[in-house]
């Protein structure tokens, strides 16, 4: 709980796979849909979500992933993952859930606060302009870790 | 359930305190469950989103998701969490006397 009683939430997103990125985009919008304060961080891999050049093309693999219920060997075919990055994406439609960037504003609109990880930005050699318009700034672990205080924490 | 007196009627709520039956709600009711959420007066913005989740339910048969609202009843996002701020999927079913929402967009 915040100082007002509100409930806070903070979600962490550090992977950029198509499969890893909706999870932390629904929580958050449900949240909102709540009335709970959400605060995003997107840090490594999670800078794809919001990476202006990436966030509509992001991919789902069934190399190394067991879950997606086919033989890993198949994953190396060249093809296999734009095809099943399609798929799932089609799928993600069909159940009217919008593409990356239209959800990023959707959250943003909601009144979500989305932040870039410092040290991943510097890592990756991104500026905040890289990143989607509503990236509200690029901070560190620590002030996120202040902006969390009584908050629940999601880590993806 | 519980029943209680609203706008002249008496009408049934569910535990969750939503109108139990959509059919009995009017739209006296909707403006006495807006103020008690801290929504009043109920202005033709309001009443734009109002509207069309109860004919969207009597066409489809469910709520509309929020996702619904901003793209057919032409009110965008923003506007929507400003008329009914902090958790509108709930305030909007409630106000406008339908289920509880299940949708997750």
């Amino acid at each position: 709980m915040s100082d007002n009683g509100e409930r806070k939430l903070s979600i962490i997103c550090s992977k950029g796979t198509l499969d890893m990125a909706y999870p932390g985009l629904v929580l958050a919008n449900a949240a909102l849909m709540e009335g709970i304060d959400v605060t995003m961080f997107f840090t490594f891999w999670g800078l794809e979500i919001v990476k202006r050049k990436s966030m509509d093309h992001l991919k789902a693999t069934p190399l190394g992933n067991p879950a997606m219920g086919m033989p890993n060997i198949v994953g190396i075919l060249p093809g296999v993952t734009a095809m099943a990055s399609t798929m799932m994406k089609k799928e993600i439609e069909k159940l009217d859930f919008p593409p990356v960037s239209e959800f990023v504003e959707m959250i943003h609109d909601a009144g979500g606060k989305m932040y870039g990880c410092r040290m991943a930005m510097d890592m990756m050699k991104l500026e905040k302009e890289d990143l989607c318009d509503q990236i509200d700034d690029v901070i560190g672990a620590m002030e996120f870790m202040e902006m969390s205080d009584g908050a629940q924490i999601i880590f993806i | 359930m519980s029943t209680r007196e609203i706008a002249g009627k008496v009408v049934e709520f569910d535990e969750e305190g939503f109108l139990a039956n959509p059919n009995d709600w009017d739209k006296n009711i909707a403006a006495v469950l807006a103020e008690e959420i801290g929504i009043t007066p109920l202005t033709p913005d309001h009443w734009k989103v109002i509207d069309f989740s109860r004919a969207d339910f009597a066409s489809t048969g469910e709520a509309p998701t929020l996702r619904r609202i901003t793209k057919e009843a032409g009110v965008s996002t923003k506007e929507l969490y400003q008329l009914f701020p902090k958790g509108p999927a709930k305030k909007v079913a409630l106000v406008a006397g339908l289920g509880k929402p299940t949708g997750c967009i």
